[in-house]
């Protein structure tokens, strides 16, 4: 027999859990000054993150998805995006969309049960955050075709979760980008958790990276516990992808700290041991002690960043929690670019059947 | 008597199939060790082990594939989608070939299938989790669709879906899941998968709904006796194949329907309930039908969720209208 194809999947990683260096570090990353930024915005998410937690157990949030323990994927792909790319993100990239430009208070409207957390006042361009899992991935294929037939040097930039990688859409998503070879970069936040199926019982293969294989594209693993080897992989993609260099598949291994969502109890069906066994892994102390010991990080400006923080999660809880449920009639606008005339008297008895119920209290 | 709730109802009809049926197997998304999203198959995994119970890879449309072939080979799958906002996949094994396995094979392969689901608003739920897309399946040749509003009635209806030879489609609401408690006994009797349920009688009014909006329809019925006006309550409760004979029987003798659902207005099974009646009742009517529905918009988001609901006050106002003409 013959040989005809063979492959390999290889895996970039620069910090070790200590935060001690396993690699050379690549280019962007020897400027402490672009750390710390990183180090800042994951530190900004996972405070976010916390709040909009409590937020939910208090009863003024809806259901939240915590990207506890997985700010390095969405801190480290969003950070080597360009303004002008397009994100097409899913429920948990909160430090993707912090870092896009997505307000906090937007996110709590949306987590909150209010259409209009999905009207970005920064990235205009961006999807907002999509739940039926696997969808995306056909539509930022559609997204970097756009670009594409347009000639311009933009990108897509999808995000999914490890079990998405089962559903068929992501393999549709993944093989026309191959076939046409789309300014697209798909990354997967691999959390080792779908609710409660681990990684195992979603997939006999040996890595979610090779998922590429099939579909023709590149396809990479980093430590989605360092930030530094998500920014510097999503940055060659992206880069490449631009360059008309075509997609990648990027397999970012990290760990769901926190339960699935709010409604979600993980002790039911995994053990504290490996809980623990991966907080210890965990993106942001890592960062933190490389910083200090390459004296770019220190317990005061620690302090001070953590007040900061706290003082902007704050705020933006005071603006949320100020703003009023949007108005009955809000159900009928943006539902098409006109109302219909046919829907006009369903508008109508709405606000009526609204203000009726007001007057009864 | 247990009083249980309808969640645990539908957990009792499943174990008692697992255990009388060797055929039945459960698959779907985290249905094992979490007992799926809702706990409606807590427990099974650990009574009946991982060969009945199987927890799926993320993938709608393989779940419902997998049932058609179970199904097809002589299992008795009873599929669970994790939301009925997530069905969609999954349509195209219901429609290109459950439905029709029996007519294309003259008989040769069959699909005695359950595809579970949670459906309906009004838990303040994310977006794609609060939709009742019952009017899509039950326009589906060969598809039974089936909505239990009480924890009995997901018992006996859930009992007869498994058993039944061809695919049905079970929407479970989830704002009823724990709503209320009920005296269910396990005695392994299914209720008819083709009539409706008429949950209290009157001579005045015939209010028709289904699944959640039960509720909100008794509770009019409640607030019109006391305005003297005696509304009958209808539970389509298997709006696939349709019992519009009940229907027909209860607007004969009123002359005043109102049909109450929770799904968008056009095209929704409301609209095929009133063709029924125009074809086949139309000369019994005092009043013009009402619909109380859903509004013709996207599901808002939980914060106006309730806005859209059909409550009480628009049911009641639907019946008031009625009642005018005498
Ligand atoms: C098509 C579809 N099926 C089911 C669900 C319900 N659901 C929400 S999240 C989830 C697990 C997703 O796991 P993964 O892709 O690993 O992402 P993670 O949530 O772990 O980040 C499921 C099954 C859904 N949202 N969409
Ligand atoms: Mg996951």
């Amino acid at each position: 027999m013959n040989v005809v194809a063979s492959f390999q999947v290889e895996r970039l990683e620069f910090l070790g859990a200590e935060g001690e260096l396993l690699a050379p570090l690549p280019d962007f990353a020897r400027d402490p000054e672009k750390l710390v930024a990183l180090y800042r915005a994951m530190t900004l998410t996972r405070l976010f993150d916390a709040r909009a937690v409590a937020l939910q157990r208090t009863g003024q949030l809806g259901t939240f998805a915590s990207s506890l323990g997985q700010e390095a994927v969405g801190t480290g792909v969003a950070s080597a995006m360009r303004e002008e790319d397009v994100l097409v993100p899913y429920y948990r990239d909160h430090g993707a969309l912090l870092w896009r430009g997505v307000t906090m208070v937007e996110s709590l409207l949306y987590w909150g049960g209010d259409e209009r957390g999905c009207d970005y006042a920064g990235p205009r361009r961006d999807f907002p955050a999509c739940v039926p899992i696997a969808t995306q991935v056909t539509h930022a294929a559609g997204v970097a075709c756009a670009m594409k037939l347009r000639g311009e040097p933009r990108v897509a930039v999808c995000m999914v979760g490890d079990g998405t990688t089962s559903k068929g859409d992501f393999y549709e998503g993944l093989n026309v980008a191959g076939v046409w070879h789309l300014p697209m970069v798909v990354v997967i936040n691999n959390n080792r958790w779908a609710i409660s199926v681990p990684l195992h019982a979603q997939t006999a293969a040996a890595t979610l990276a090779q998922k590429a294989i099939a579909a023709g594209i590149e396809g990479l693993q980093v430590d989605g516990n360092d930030v530094i080897a998500v920014h510097e992989a999503a940055r060659r993609a992206i880069e490449r992808a631009r360059a008309g260099g075509g997609p990648t598949l990027v397999e970012a291994l990290t760990y769901r700290l926190g339960d699935h969502t709010t409604a979600d109890d993980a002790t039911r069906y995994r053990s504290a041991g490996e809980v623990e066994r991966a907080r210890r892994l965990e993106p942001r102390a890592r960062l933190a002690r490389y910083l200090e010991r390459a004296g770019a990080w220190s317990g005061a400006a620690e302090e001070r960043l953590r007040n900061e923080c706290t003082e902007r999660v704050e705020q933006a809880v005071r603006e949320y929690l100020a703003v009023p449920p949007p108005a009955p009639a809000a159900m009928f606008e943006h539902l098409y670019a006109e109302l219909p005339a046919a829907l006009r008297p369903q508008r109508e008895a709405a606000l009526r059947a609204a203000g009726g119920e007001r007057e009864r209290g | 008597m247990a009083e249980i709730t309808l969640v645990e109802a539908v957990n009792l009809a499943l174990a008692h199939e697992l255990a009388r049926d060797p055929s039945v197997v459960l698959l779907g998304e985290d249905i094992g060790a979490n007992g799926g999203v809702f706990r409606a198959t807590l427990g099974l995994k650990d009574r009946f082990g991982a060969g009945r119970v199987l927890d799926t890879p993320l993938a709608e449309a393989a779940i419902a594939g997998l049932a058609v072939g179970m199904a097809a080979e002589g299992l008795k799958p009873v599929a669970e989608i994790q939301f009925t906002g997530f069905i969609y996949p999954a349509l195209d094994q219901l429609i290109n070939h459950a439905s029709r396995m029996r007519h294309r094979t003259r008989g040769r392969l069959t699909c005695p299938m359950v595809l579970r689901s949670p459906c309906g608003a009004g838990i303040h739920a994310p977006e794609h989790h609060s939709e009742s897309p019952e009017a899509l399946i039950a326009h589906v040749p060969g598809l039974r669709m089936v909505i239990p509003s009480s924890p009995a009635r997901a018992y006996g209806l859930l009992l007869a879906a498994i058993r039944d030879p061809d695919p049905v489609v079970f929407f479970e609401p989830t704002r009823l899941y724990r709503l209320f408690r009920q005296a269910v006994e396990d005695d392994g009797v299914a209720l008819p998968l083709d009539a409706c349920f008429v949950l209290r009688g009157g001579t005045d009014l015939t209010l028709v709904s289904w699944g959640a909006a039960i509720h909100e329809t008794l509770a009019a019925a409640g607030a019109l006796e006391d305005e003297g006006v005696s509304a009958e309550v209808i539970d389509v409760a298997t709006l696939k194949p349709l019992d519009m004979a009940t229907i027909l029987e209860s607007v004969g003798r009123t002359g005043r329907c109102v049909v109450v659902h929770e799904a968008a207005r056009s095209a929704g099974f409301g609209a095929e309930i009133a063709a029924g009646i125009a074809e086949s009742g139309l000369f019994s009517l005092l009043a013009p039908l009402e619909r109380v529905t859903g509004y013709d918009v996207v599901l808002p988001y939980s914060r106006l969720e309730m806005q859209y609901l059909p409550g009480v006050a628009r049911i009641l106002a639907a019946a008031r209208r009625a009642m005018k003409f005498q």
